[in-house]
């Protein structure tokens, strides 16, 4: 498969923004500076970049706690968000929603999410929308392996195929939710298999890859653009992080996080790739990775001078019209 | 006595239930912890500690679950029926979105629609309440909304000891109960004593006692209603406040009792107004005391919006000190 070399460029360098931004956004964290609960993405990088490289801005997805990575793979302004984070009026929701609620509803991002697959129906309605107007648009949902076992998730699975609605489940399997394995949280062996039993196929790839997750999504959302209903991608690649910021992580195996970003890094592996194929040049690769640090530190730059909300931004948006029409 | 934070509090009232009672076990998501995984199995105890060392003594009865909330409630009711005691954890209160048919629907209602004839002596627990910056879907009270369901007994705790106490009645209660921990009070400390105790349901608490004005605050309230009132008590305003420690069933006469002795009513809650404990016991006054009323009853609330992530936001959405004194000091204006 080849690659556009344009699409190569944009893949690295939205995985490098996505690692530097929550690497930064963890230091923030440390500093005091972010607020509430906040889940970091990395190490998933090419999950959610191989699968919005298919997307257009009218395509949707629908995100999770875990959000951030979804967010900018799909093309939410970094330094909007960042000012979410920090809780600024100038942030993406207005200070509103912070991290597990960032959303651009324009850009066709409905939403980070707090409630573990509150999403998956909701993209179901993305997707049903686009059936009905015959626009050949899809809608993503995200979802973790914690999240597949709500009984959401299945509904919407469900109600996908026999709405025949292009929608994309993807599941990113970070082996863990919260503290829980996998092994233990889904009481089947073979979660693809559970899941392809619902009626549509599923796609699977090495999630620290961006090109076999890119590979699976093109499959994936071919398929339902084809008006062939729902389609699923399985990616396997663990977070670097704990679940939250301080999490003594005492479910990791000895060794399982140094394995992981030595030999599981989305940004190593395709550097490598590059390397080998000869498509991009690391001069090319370092060039980006320079670019990306003085955006995301410009970012915080901003973030930190951004407008602080006020009291009476509280009662603000939470109707469009509230008083009685005449 | 021991100090003890409200989150060492109950998990000795769980452990101590425990011992007591075979038929008692906990379950919820982490509720151990690291199951199946390769590391140290147990090692959690519930997101924020409470459940801790549990699994360690008896896991048989200490069980992790997927996320799967509306079968961890329904799990929960449906030993409870066939006679065990169930303690299930939702991590927070917002999902009850997610399980709300198995509580108003299914357990709340057992026992009527079967003409009296099962038990449900189930226990959830959930944390509740604002000021973490947690945003619209990890911050809200929703006790209030809970209270509303027959069939439910809805408890509050304001401090360890009382916490410790009434877990330990919840836990031994025949009837469904739903039991609200306010996050932010998870590191506060009392004198919570070691051995078993209850306090029975129903039963308010004054916290302060005084002649001039009525204060009723829930949960986290209580501690900020009761600065208001040691610092209103320098300029010679004297109150009573009242915990009612648990809003189904309510201590009507502690309220009515006192708002007939002051003639003033304060209310207090962190939740939005509409359809809340606020109006709720402003009705209860209006209905059964007002001819003791020498003031208009007030009312301390959210605004009726969603809780906003942003720090500022937030101190701005829930009542504080300020607006406590001032409702205070209108009812006596
Ligand atoms: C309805 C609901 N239940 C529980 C939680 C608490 N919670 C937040 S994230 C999480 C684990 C999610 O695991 P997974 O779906 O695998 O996503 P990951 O965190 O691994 O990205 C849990 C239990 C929640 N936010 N919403
Ligand atoms: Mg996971």
């Amino acid at each position: 498969m080849s690659i556009p070399k344009e699409t190569l460029l944009h893949a690295y360098r939205t995985m490098k923004t996505i690692r530097e931004f929550e690497e930064r956004v963890n230091a923030e964290i440390m500093n005091g500076q972010i607020p509430g609960f906040t889940h970091l993405y990395t190490g998933q990088e090419a999950n959610a970049v191989g699968v919005c490289a298919h997307l257009d801005e009218s395509d949707t997805i629908i995100s999770t706690h875990r959000g951030h990575g979804h967010c900018i793979a799909k093309g939410a302004e970094v330094s909007g968000m960042m000012k979410e984070l920090f809780g600024s009026s100038e942030g993406l929701c207005k200070g509103k929603g912070g991290s597990m609620h960032v959303a651009d509803i324009d850009k066709g991002i409905l939403g980070a999410n707090g409630i573990v697959a509150g999403g998956p129906p909701i993209s179901v309605g993305s997707a049903l929308a686009a059936k009905i107007r015959k626009n050949g648009k899809v809608a993503v949902s995200f979802s973790g392996d914690g999240s597949v076992n709500q009984g959401t998730c299945f509904e919407a699975m469900n109600m996908a195929v026999v709405l025949q609605a292009p929608a994309i489940f993807v599941i990113e399997n970070n082996y863990y939710s919260e503290h829980t394995s996998i092994n233990y949280a889904v009481g089947c062996d073979d979660l693809k298999a559970r899941t392809e039993a619902f009626g549509f196929p599923v796609f699977v790839a090495d999630g620290a890859d961006f090109f076999a997750v890119y590979e699976a999504a093109g499959k994936a959302i071919a398929h339902a653009r084809a008006g062939n209903g729902p389609a699923g991608v399985f990616a396997e690649q663990g977070r670097y992080h704990g679940h939250f910021v301080g999490d003594p992580q005492a479910y990791r195996a000895e060794g399982e996080l140094e394995d992981l970003r030595e030999n599981h890094c989305p940004l190593k592996i395709f550097r490598a790739k590059m390397a080998e194929s000869g498509e991009l040049s690391d001069a090319e690769l370092d060039a980006i990775d320079a670019e990306v640090m003085a955006e995301i530190e410009q970012s915080v730059t901003d973030a930190k001078a951004a407008a602080r909300p006020t009291a009476d931004q509280v009662t603000e948006d939470v109707y469009i019209q509230y008083t009685a029409t005449a | 006595m021991p100090e003890k934070t409200m989150r060492d509090a109950i998990n000795e009232a769980l452990h101590q239930a425990m011992e007591q009672d075979e038929s008692v076990f906990v379950i919820g998501e982490d509720v151990a912890g690291c199951s199946g995984s390769a590391g140290d199995v147990g090692a959690v105890g519930g997101v924020f500690g409470v459940t801790e060392g549990i699994y360690h003594r008896w896991p048989d009865r200490c069980i992790d679950t997927p996320i799967s909330e509306s079968a961890i409630v329904g799990a929960a009711a449906g030993a409870a029926l066939v006679g065990m005691r169930p303690v299930a954890e939702i991590m927070f209160a917002d999902f009850i979105g997610v399980c709300m048919d198995q509580i108003v629907n299914q357990m709340a209602k057992f026992r009527y629609m079967f003409g009296g004839k099962s038990r449900c002596p189930a226990v959830i627990r959930f944390s509740s309440g604002g000021g973490f910056s947690a945003a619209g879907q990890h911050s809200q009270a929703m006790y209030q909304v809970m209270t509303s369901f027959p069939g439910l007994k809805v408890v509050v705790p304001s401090n360890a000891y009382d916490a410790k106490g009434l877990m330990l009645t919840a836990i031994q209660d025949d009837d469904p109960v739903l039991f609200f921990e306010p996050k932010i009070l998870y590191q506060e400390t009392a004198d919570v004593p070691d051995e078993m105790y209850t306090i029975p349901f129903g039963e308010a608490n004054f916290v302060r006692e005084g002649d001039d004005v009525t204060v009723v605050a829930f949960g986290q309230m209580v501690p900020k209603a009761a600065a208001v009132i040691d610092a209103l008590a320098e300029e010679g305003i004297s109150c009573d406040l009242i915990d009612p420690r648990t809003t189904s069933p309510l201590d009507e006469n502690a309220i009515l009792e006192s708002v007939e002795a002051t003639g003033r009513l304060v209310i207090v809650d962190e939740a939005p107004p509409r359809c809340g404990l606020t109006a709720d016991i402003a009705g209860l006054a209006a209905d059964r005391a007002f001819s003791s009323l020498k003031a208009p009853i007030k009312q301390v609330c959210a605004p009726h919006s969603p809780t906003p992530f942003s720090p500022e936001l937030e101190a701005a959405y829930l009542p504080d000190a300020d607006k406590i004194t001032a409702a205070i000091k209108a009812t006596l204006a």
